[in-house]
């Protein structure tokens, strides 16, 4: 599949920002984040703010962005109409708990509830988001039960990730918000490698036999229908060099795993001002590894229609 | 709008022969032809006459060599929406744009509600979606809804322009889902199949396999060319004459 730019980055923007408004709705609607004017206002600024960039970008594929908002009519079918109404609505109870915890600095109460319905709601947004992924049965690598917990654990792990360098940034930090940190992103290489060793070893039934419904032997394609590169190929034929594909992998788990988890090791240990240089670029770092994992979830996910073009 | 219909009046669809079809493109530019100007209209073509040519088109032949233990054959096999029971594009719209018609299960796209998000290409296995990069919205085949009900045009003529084009009438065009339809009998009797039926898609369009080849042919093979007899009479004269 063709990894367009604007919807890598948008599934990593938004699955990063609603981890991070998960957190901030749960921990500080319940007070275990002390209510803070500039903390509150930084951290729900870079929540809403990855949200609305992700949202934004993810207009940018569109043929025709101004009728956008009929995309939200066809909830009862569709898990990108779902993930359009829950993003939206989701705005709602964040907004209200963004008021109740920033502005008036209270937790409790009403307060907490809004952010527990922003917490929920952004579960359910990043699950939509998942499931529009995993519901694609022509697209072996992303039609398994490994794709909707991916998408959960990469918003839990960039979320939390995320919080913790927010938090040493106001010198706020707490050693259960880097444990949580430190655990998610452990558990993010984990499934990210059980991910490819089931991906690498996929048996998929649907072959060129079955695509032609020419029984036995072997099916080649001796002559494509037209000359040059049409939509199909440049959107689903798009095929990545397995020694690129290697190396990526490589420069992902670095990235997205192996740094951020040293760098947080290094911040349960370093004093104050070093803690908080090494939790923000575990951020960073995480941030653009996950750009090249989610880069090389569109590279690396087949499309049946390429066994008509001979592409085993 | 995106939800199935529970089922449809009618199944029409199109069922082709694998074994007469000769890949002479005809179904393809008459489909061409006919839809830059009907209901999907315009098919846009981009760079038509330059190194790039790319454009929409609702009909594609591909060419196989097919190499069973009985040997190797050549395959033409067109391409297009098989019309689906089940069609997943229809349900991923996020608009409502498309839909499938609960009268005869024709499977459409409404252009004027059409964001171009594509999700719907991703979702159709058998790739009979092409985004117009022009327009920004999504094309595919109507089957040629602006033909069959058309009254406009003489009866026999009412049939998707592929169908009416095809010099070897290896295309048919009808109601799948009456069994006792010509169409149908013709599927029964060729054991026509579904493409990738393990998807579950449940395509309504059919195609029937190659013929298995048979040894009850006349032998065509013409005897050998053998000296000619040396003859009495005149034209042996000739012959010794000639011979010497």
């Amino acid at each position: 599949m063709h990894p367009a730019f604007s919807v890598v980055f948008f599934t990593t923007a938004t699955g990063a920002g609603y981890g991070l408004l998960a957190l901030l709705g749960v921990l500080g609607g319940l007070g275990f984040i002390p209510a803070d004017f500039w903390l509150g206002l930084a951290g729900m600024a870079l929540a809403l703010g990855l949200i609305v960039a992700g949202l934004l970008s993810s207009t940018g594929h569109l043929g025709r962005p101004e009728r956008a908002w009929r995309a939200f009519s066809q909830w009862r079918s569709s898990w990108l109409s779902r993930e359009g109404v829950a993003s939206v609505a989701t705005f709602i109870p964040a907004g209200l708990f963004g008021i109740g915890w920033v502005f008036f600095g209270k937790s409790g109460g009403w307060v907490a509830a809004a952010g527990l319905l922003a917490a929920a709601g952004a579960v359910v947004t990043v699950c939509t988001t998942g499931m529009i992924y995993a519901s694609l049965k022509p697209i072996a690598q992303w039609h398994s039960r490994y794709t909707l917990p991916a998408y959960l654990i990469f918003a839990a792990m960039t979320g939390s990730v995320l919080a913790n360098a927010l938090l040493q940034s106001f010198s706020a930090g707490s050693s259960a918000i880097l444990a949580l940190a430190l655990l998610a992103t452990l558990a993010g290489w984990v499934w990210k490698l059980a991910t490819w060793r089931y991906n690498d070893q996929l048996e998929i039934p649907t072959t060129a036999n079955t695509a032609t419904g020419l029984a036995g032997g072997t099916v080649r394609s001796i002559e494509w229908p037209h000359t040059e590169e049409n939509y199909l190929l440049k959107e689903m034929g798009f095929r990545i060099a397995r020694k690129h594909s290697a190396k990526l992998r490589w420069i992902t788990q670095a990235l997205a795993f192996v740094v951020p988890i040293v760098l947080l090791i290094l911040a349960f240990m370093a004093p104050w001002p070093l803690a908080s240089m090494a939790s923000a670029l575990a951020a960073v770092s995480q941030f653009a590894g996950m750009l090249v994992e989610r880069w090389l979830f569109f590279a690396e996910a087949k499309h049946t229609v390429t066994l008509y073009y001979g592409r085993a | 709008m995106t939800c199935l219909p529970a089922q449809t009046d009618k199944k029409l669809g199109l069922v082709i022969d694998l074994d007469t079809c000769v890949g002479c493109q005809a179904c393809v530019t008459a489909c061409k032809e006919w839809n830059t100007g009907g209901h999907m209209a315009p098919l846009t073509d981009t760079d038509p006459y330059g190194a790039h040519a790319d454009g929409v088109w609702f009909n594609r032949v591909h060419s196989y060599e097919h190499t069973t233990e009985l040997g190797g054959r050549t395959v033409n096999f067109p391409r297009s929406c098989l019309h689906c029971e089940q069609p997943a594009c229809v349900t991923v719209c996020p608009t409502g744009a498309s839909y499938k018609r609960a009268s005869d299960g024709i499977v459409l796209v409404d252009e004027d509600k059409c964001i171009g998000c594509k999700l719907c290409s991703w979702a159709c296995p058998y790739g009979a979606r092409e985004f117009d990069t022009d327009v920004g919205v999504m094309k595919k085949c109507t089957l040629c809804v602006d033909r069959i009900y058309n009254h406009n045009l003489a009866e026999e003529d009412r049939v998707p322009a592929c169908v009416a084009a095809c010099p070897t009438s290896a295309r048919h065009f009808g109601d799948l889902g009456d069994p006792t339809s010509a169409i149908s009998q013709l599927v029964e009797e060729r054991g026509g199949v579904a493409l990738m039926p393990e998807l579950g898609y449940k395509p309504t369009n059919r195609y029937l396999p190659p013929r298995a080849r048979s040894e009850r042919a006349a032998k065509v093979d013409a005897p050998a060319l053998e000296p000619i007899k040396a003859e009495g009479g005149f034209l042996g004269w000739i012959d010794r004459m000639l011979s010497n």
